[in-house]
């Protein structure tokens, strides 16, 4: 279970990744968000900004059309 | 190249006004501010608009053959010639805004105050400013006015610098 749950579910690119960064941010070192999209796109793009910013993606699952990042906030 | 602290930057010089153009600055700008990047805008010529208040973003299918809108299932381009009649690249904008908003795209709007939230350095080019005669007072608030030394100093600093 993350710590919040971000609902990106129906924002197309780059409003995911926007929405996760604030929402990221705003938890505590080692705090783990979970993050609801539908734009496949957010597939690549959440693994490129796990890469890129350091914060740990420790969870991708699809149920549906739905894809659920579970992301960990870096020290 | 990055900086002292390690961060990397992007600086993008942004030369176009129209609704369709407008986008890709504004998303890479946001996109790579959240991804930790120093990012900084030069607005120059058409691209000056999208720093007024009310930058009334419009876009034209004239001279854009690859301007295609999906249309009951398939996709239609517009003939130039169809530019000319009043209200057709209105009605096109106001269709282009409408299709964002229903696929959820973010406004335009919405994108730059997102990078002006995210500390996305802005800086309207003074030259074209008196050009055009245009005033700080037209622009939006938390930009900076200034000229080609200050672009060329932030682009000898950045990793990846962009022309759009």
């Amino acid at each position: 279970m993350a710590d919040q749950t971000l609902d990106a579910k129906g924002l197309n690119c780059p409003l995911p990744i926007l929405k996760a960064k604030k929402a990221i941010t705003a938890l505590p070192v080692g705090g783990t968000l979970e993050v609801l999209a539908t734009d496949p796109g957010a597939v690549k793009d959440f693994a490129a900004f796990s890469r890129t910013t350091g914060h740990e993606l420790i969870e991708q699952t699809t149920e549906g059309n739905v894809f659920r990042f579970v992301l960990r906030r870096k020290g | 190249m990055a900086d002292a602290s390690g961060t990397k930057g992007m600086s993008i010089i942004v030369t176009k006004g129209t609704l369709d153009w407008a986008y890709p600055p504004m998303i890479l700008s946001t996109t790579a501010a959240a991804m930790g990047l120093n990012v900084t805008l030069f607005f120059t010529f058409y691209g000056l608009t999208l720093l007024l208040k009310d930058p009334q973003l419009r876009m034209s299918p004239l001279g854009n053959p690859a301007m295609k809108m999906p249309m009951m299932g398939g996709h239609m381009g517009m003939p130039n010639i169809m530019s000319m009649i009043p209200g057709v690249d209105a009605g096109a904008s106001m269709m282009m805004k409408d299709m964002m908003k229903k696929k959820g795209v973010a406004s335009f709007e919405e994108l730059r105050s997102l990078a002006l939230e995210s500390d996305v350095r802005m800086i309207a080019c003074q030259m074209t400013m008196d050009l055009f005669e245009y005033t700080p007072d037209d622009m939006i608030p938390g930009i900076e006015i200034g000229g080609a030394a200050t672009y060329i100093e932030v682009a000898t600093q950045s990793d990846i610098n962009l022309f759009i």
